[in-house]
């Protein structure tokens, strides 16, 4: 498919869905289950309305969604009490598949609500989001439910405060633009046409996600739309314009680590699809500098990429759906000693 | 007190415990709305989205007018009266200022939203309390978002609804986001005055006494504290802003003074608000500048009595919740009921802070006591309780 007819079949904005009626009415005719899963650490301060106008306006006033569950790393804060006050299903991550060794990271609470959420189709949303509204799920969920080609729907913001010509430029933040485009550019132009590839909020259908790895760490959102693309096609993908996402912004450095994780994910995936022929041997210790009054001195930071594998391979997973179980080694290898 | 009035304040703990249960939907309402910016005459957007809202609900008559509110009719059982309940949209931000609301457990935070966001919420709430909590009134309910009520704006929106509607309003209840406790069913007269001082760009300024405009609004100011204000009838004037100038050192062309002469006596406004005129033009005098006088906005002293069963009721209801009446005289929506000679009053829902700055908050949990005050209202207005004999 050409990248710009992709462009104009699979790009929408999230008022082409605000008729959450007939959304309901189809995902109703189709027998689907939604799940909103909230991966949070430390999310006090925003989690409680996030819970609040979801619940409200696509649970009780339109039967949109099934199920609202945070998936908590950790959190120090009052996240956990806050958000079960407001009426939220919370899970700690480390809780759920007790038997499989501990992970730390957005992308394990991701995976893990595979396991959890019973939805056919589950939309993620972040928790850090400060202007939320339900157009930030039903944005997502709805081209799923009306086109059942698409398997994965992402979030883009797109609105500008203030422009006066007509053609202007569109993307994402610092690291989308100065790594993910460039790096796409090179080795898959097409999902070039992904405006904000890094946006955590997406909604994709179990079949999909059961069957992708997940790296726990930044890389999470590249890997996808890696494997989907591979496995799938562009095709499988839409995007959908929620207008201005607002929330907080990293410092530089926060952003070097966080382009360091998405490096590793992408040159291991560039290693197992045979784009890069040589085995590398990369390093996970990355090196940032603070100066110290005329000293320069280096600061060493590990930050290493696990994966989880494919969910489908997980036993309890196999077992919780009914399906014929199929253990492997790579669930083996990641069980508890 | 009626026994029927008794009986009626004996249910309202536990209407109240019900009206927790409206939490999440109020809050969705409140957060909804309240972040769609709606400064004074630009108010088109918030009220789209409560007439959205009360369409979804299936209310009549779910229009909007010429100036701008936003209004829609639960039908009563019999339809023999008419209530008005009326919030206004507009806020003192404008859409420049970031409007995101925060909701934390016990409080909500963010620019206009306890005046008035909360008050439009509850308006856009208040269908789904009724139908929650099985209440069937007899009355036709009109609730209206209006529009340009502060500063300039004077109430224009519920004025406009009150002059140019076929429809016999009986009694009107206006809401307020803060303050629980607050009731008014009186209006005090008021003038709203703005004068600004302008000095002509050939200014003359080798001439004896010229000044800069800051310093000619000084003298206004001075002599305006020097008028003598009665205790009876009580009057005040209040000096509400001023604005001047551009930079530190550059003399001041233009000053604008904004204050609000108030009185129990129609007569007493008109009389300070003439002397004031005098003073200006005679400062202005001093120095050669240009003066202009503007009264945006005037009411008229009015209401019903202490006494009369709206207000007495009103107070019985809020004592039996709790809450403690304080009874201020209002120069808000209740002017243009009063003008209509319409029995009407204003109530506040609950408690906050930081009024009209941008870290402005209120409490959730005095809400309910609030929602509960204005549906006890609305059953003894319904029920005739409130009619005068």
């Amino acid at each position: 498919m050409k990248l710009n007819t992709w462009l104009k079949r699979n790009t929408y904005h999230h008022s082409a869905f605000n008729d959450l009626e007939d959304l309901v009415a189809q995902k109703q005719k189709q027998n689907l289950k939604i799940s909103l899963c909230i991966p949070t650490l430390n999310e006090e301060s925003t989690i409680g309305k996030e819970i609040i106008l979801f619940r409200s306006e696509l649970m009780n006033r339109f039967s949109l969604l099934d199920e609202i569950a945070v998936i908590d790393s950790g959190s120090t804060d009052n996240t956990i009490a806050v958000a079960k006050s407001f009426g939220a299903d919370v899970y700690m991550a480390d809780e759920i598949l007790p038997n499989l060794e501990t992970k730390k990271g957005k992308g394990e609470n991701l995976w893990k609500a595979i396991y959890q959420l019973d939805g056919d189709i589950i939309v993620y949303i972040d928790a850090d989001i400060k202007n939320i509204h339900p157009r930030f799920a039903y944005g997502l969920i709805a081209p799923l439910v009306y086109r059942k080609e698409i398997k994965y729907v992402k979030a883009f913001y797109d609105r500008p405060l203030a422009f006066s010509q007509g053609v202007r430029p569109s993307g994402g933040g610092r690291v989308t633009e100065i790594l993910i485009r460039p790096l796409f550019s090179l080795f898959f132009p097409e999902l070039t046409g992904l405006i904000q590839p890094l946006s955590g909020e997406y909604a994709v259908r179990r079949e999909v996600l059961e069957q992708i790895p997940f790296p726990i760490g930044y890389g999470v959102e590249t890997s996808h739309l890696i494997d989907v693309y591979q496995q799938w096609g562009l095709e499988a993908f839409a995007q959908t314009d929620l207008d201005q996402r607002v929330h907080r912004n990293q410092d530089t450095r926060s952003l070097g680590k966080m382009a360091f994780g998405i490096l590793q994910t992408f040159f291991s995936r560039l290693q197992a699809l045979n784009i890069i022929k040589d085995n590398l041997e990369l390093s996970h210790i990355l090196r940032q500098f603070q100066a110290h009054d005329e000293e320069f001195e280096s600061i060493d930071l590990k930050i290493l990429e696990e994966e989880r594998p494919a969910m489908l391979t997980i036993d309890e997973y196999r077992k919780k759906r009914n399906l014929s179980q199929k253990s492997d080694e790579n669930t083996k290898e990641t069980k508890k000693k | 007190m009626d026994q029927r009035m008794t009986e009626l304040i004996e249910s309202l703990p536990q209407l109240k415990k019900k009206l927790k249960g409206m939490r999440d939907t109020l809050l969705t309402n409140l957060v909804m709305l309240g972040e769609i910016p709606a400064p004074t005459f630009r108010e088109h957007n918030r009220m789209s989205f409560l007439v959205n809202r009360f369409t979804q609900y299936q209310m009549l008559n779910c229009s909007t007018d010429e100036v701008g509110n936003g209004l829609g009719i639960i039908p009563g059982e019999t339809g023999e009266r008419n209530i008005l309940i009326v919030a206004h949209l507009d806020t003192v931000f404008d859409e420049t200022v970031d409007h995101t609301i925060a909701i934390e457990p016990s409080r909500v935070k963010g620019p206009a939203v306890g005046d008035n966001a909360l008050g439009v919420a509850t308006l856009a709430t208040i269908p789904a309390v009724l139908e929650e909590l099985n209440i069937k009134l007899n009355s036709n309910l009109v609730l209206m978002g209006s529009s340009r009520s502060l500063g300039h704006g004077n109430i224009e929106g519920l004025r406009f609804f009150l002059d140019n509607t076929d429809m016999p309003i009986h009694e009107g209840v206006c809401i307020e986001g803060v303050k629980l406790g607050r009731l008014s069913h009186t209006s005090i007269g008021m003038a709203r005055c703005e004068i600004t001082y302008r000095l002509p760009e050939e200014y003359d300024w080798t001439r004896f006494g010229a000044v800069g405009s800051i310093v000619t609004i000084n003298e206004l100011i001075n002599r305006i504290l020097e008028i003598p204000i009665p205790r009876r009838p009580k009057t005040s004037i209040v000096l509400g802003s001023i604005s001047g100038g551009r930079s530190f050192n550059t003399i001041a062309t233009d000053a604008v003074l904004r204050f609000e002469i108030r009185s129990e006596s129609n007569e007493m406004v008109h009389t300070l608000r003439q002397r004031i005129e005098d003073i200006a033009a005679e400062v202005s005098s001093h120095n050669g500048s240009e003066v202009e006088i503007q009264i945006l906005a005037q009411r008229n002293p009015g209401g019903i009595s202490f006494s009369h069963p709206l207000a007495s009721n009103a107070r019985a209801i809020m004592k039996s919740l709790d809450i403690n009446p304080r009874i201020t005289p209002s120069t808000s929506e209740l002017s243009a009921f009063i003008d209509h000679g319409i029995p009407a009053l204003t109530l506040g829902l609950t408690d906050g802070e930081n009024l009209n700055k941008l870290e402005e908050n209120i409490d959730i949990e005095p809400i309910y006591s609030g929602l509960s005050q204005l549906l006890g209202l609305l059953i003894a207005i319904d029920k005739g309780y409130c009619d005068e004999t």
